[in-house]
């Protein structure tokens, strides 16, 4: 993928089609996927709580764990939908591109179905095979609401 | 459908020496008394002092479905007042906390009150004279929380003019909040981070038993556990592990070590499980941190604290406390299937960053609503909640090491895995459920 402008719609279609693996390798060895607990107003991730704050070695974690069979809240199993306006890019050089892309995202399980909204803000770094995400931030409209269990990524 | 009210002998009849009645967790009837009752009797965790640093700070708090407000007066006192206008009831503040300036002024007929509550003035003034107004409740300003107590910054009320003093209550429990506060090597702490805060569709006190459930990590958690082992596979035990990998391979820990780490019930529900060590006693050591500790306690002292890393202390019914790392939960109950639980996190002064950095790392890995951890555990407390309105068997079995012995103790030590630490609780639930509310 050459057009950042598609990186997101693409991303998301890997998590609601539950390509775990694959939408792991779309992040950069120092990659982090990153949910502030203060959505959009927070500054960094060590001053203040996250919902999530995860690098590489965590992710794969949930992701490993999502295959395991005694994962039991996954019985019945979660499903997303991410549904995005398309995003705009916000900066873009040779190396790197940051894009915001506001979205609602719906996750259901069984008889029932969270809704978010929020806007993503994707930091990608250009490498040989590809854009790679270096942070993707996740602002939730009102993420200091108490929240029922986010199995699945936003 | 059973009425409870006015049948004291069928509440008490709802716990058993050795088991438990599913009308605990289900009845609406029995939530409503729990709140007239249980709630309004006891001394219940309401927040803590560093929310409201300077006069005029509130912070807004639902207590036994009361709206409550923690407010700091102009003398550094920390008072608590109803939320609600003594005119015609509309809350005084609707933000979660912020500061009022020198009076409150409700916004619908822009009566005002000092910040003790204390009236101190209304408009159209001359149409109250000749009026009962002064004689009546709605002259004499906010109501009050009588009993309060700011217990090294731990702030607990007891709604009801009724019930045990705060000390009597607690007991030797309140250590627990001690050796929190005495990891600061300044004494001082404060809430910081911000909290995560959960929904979870199942009855509180299924939450707080499996605060004492040491039984369970291994089948309910070995989804996340064997993926983290899987990933940490390779690395020789010395090696040194990220905090995230510190934090979450302990709870691959087996019976035996559970089993070993012990645990002490008291008087009124409160328990200290890991009274010998826990998932947290292996945290990598800080020598800086030691040295400060010793310059501030002494050498013994300094041990000692450090030393006490107990899994979980129950302070019953509202609050569980972690000394290291220094993070508390915070149980909220909204209705009979469904309750709030908060994750704080503390700074605590003089200690290096780390410390602060272990309790939000902890609580997000452990507590988040984006928890792996909590997942599975969430989903089996909503699936208890379903699955007890099955036909056949209405009793939740807390038989492991049940002993008739410890009917006639208050204080017992004993080990990790005995369901006393759960028994202990619903025991001191029946006790409180059977003193009647105060009108």
């Amino acid at each position: 993928m050459t057009v950042p402008r598609d990186f997101a719609a693409h991303e998301a279609a890997l998590l609601d089609e539950r390509r775990f693996d694959d939408w792991l390798a779309l992040f950069a060895d120092d990659g982090h996927y990153w949910v502030p607990l203060l959505g959009a107003a927070q500054a960094d991730p060590f001053s203040h709580n996250s919902l999530a704050y995860e690098d590489r070695l965590l992710l794969q974690l949930r992701v490993e764990r999502l295959k395991s069979p005694r994962a039991h809240s996954q019985h019945p199993a979660s499903h997303s939908q991410h549904v995005l306006q398309p995003s705009r890019i916000e900066h873009e050089n040779a190396d790197e591109a940051r894009l915001r892309t506001p979205f609602l995202y719906v996750e259901a399980r069984g008889e029932s179905q969270i809704l978010l909204s929020g806007t993503a803000r994707h930091h990608l770094v250009r490498t040989p095979a590809g854009w790679r995400i270096r942070e993707k931030r996740i602002d939730l409209l009102n993420a200091t609401r108490a929240l029922p269990a986010i199995q699945l990524f936003i | 459908m059973t009425s409870y009210r006015h049948y004291p002998e069928r509440v008490a009849a709802l716990v058993q020496h050795d088991r438990v009645h599913r009308d605990l967790y289900l009845s609406e009837e029995i939530f409503a008394l729990e709140q007239e009752r249980l709630f309004a009797n006891s001394w219940v965790f309401l927040g803590h002092a560093s929310q409201v640093p300077e006069p005029g700070d509130f912070v807004a708090q639902d207590i036994a479905g009361r709206p409550l407000l923690m407010v700091r007066q102009p003398d550094g006192a920390v008072h608590v007042l109803y939320n609600r206008c003594a005119h015609k009831g509309t809350q005084l503040v609707t933000d979660e906390s912020g500061n009022t300036g020198r009076f409150f002024r409700c916004p619908y007929h822009a009566w005002t009150y000092k910040l003790d509550g204390a009236p101190l003035g209304v408009p159209l003034k001359n149409g109250y004279e000749g009026t009962q107004l002064k004689a009546c409740e709605s002259g004499q300003g906010l109501s009050v929380v009588r009993h309060v107590k700011v217990y090294r910054d731990f702030v607990f009320v007891r709604l009801s003019d009724t019930g045990p003093s705060f000390d009597d209550y607690f007991g030797e429990v309140l250590g627990a909040i001690d050796n929190m506060v005495d990891r600061s090597p300044e004494g001082n702490l404060t809430v910081s981070g911000g909290v995560l805060r959960n929904i979870v569709h199942c009855n509180w006190k299924m939450y707080l038993e499996n605060i004492n459930d040491t039984v369970h990590p291994m089948s309910t958690h070995e989804s996340a556990t064997k993926a983290a082992e899987a990933l940490w596979e390779g690395h020789a035990p010395t090696d040194p592990k990220p905090m995230a990998m510190e934090q979450i391979l302990p709870f691959g820990s087996g019976y035996e070590f559970f089993d070993k780490m012990g645990g002490r019930v008291f008087a009124n529900g409160h328990s200290v499980l890991g009274v010998n060590f826990s998932i947290h006693s292996n945290y990598a050591q800080l020598p800086e941190y030691e040295a400060a500790m010793q310059a501030a306690h002494g050498i013994g002292r300094a041990t000692e604290i450090l030393q006490r890393s107990p899994q979980n202390s129950v302070l019953y019914p509202s609050l569980s406390v972690k000394g290291s790392p220094q993070a508390i939960r915070v149980i909220r109950p909204l209705a009979a299937g469904r309750t709030l639980i908060e994750a704080w996190s503390f700074r605590a002064a003089g200690a290096p960053a780390l410390l602060f950095e272990r309790a939000m790392s902890y609580n997000r890995l452990v507590f988040s609503p984006m928890s792996v951890v909590a997942h599975d555990d969430v989903h089996l407390f909503e699936s208890i909640q379903q699955g007890l309105r099955a036909g056949g068997n209405e009793w939740v079995s807390l038989h492991r090491n049940f002993d008739a012995a410890e009917l006639a103790q208050s204080t017992i030590t004993t080990n990790g895995t005995n369901e006393l630490l759960m028994r202990n609780q619903f025991r001191a639930w029946a006790k409180s459920m059977s003193v009647e509310a105060a009108p």
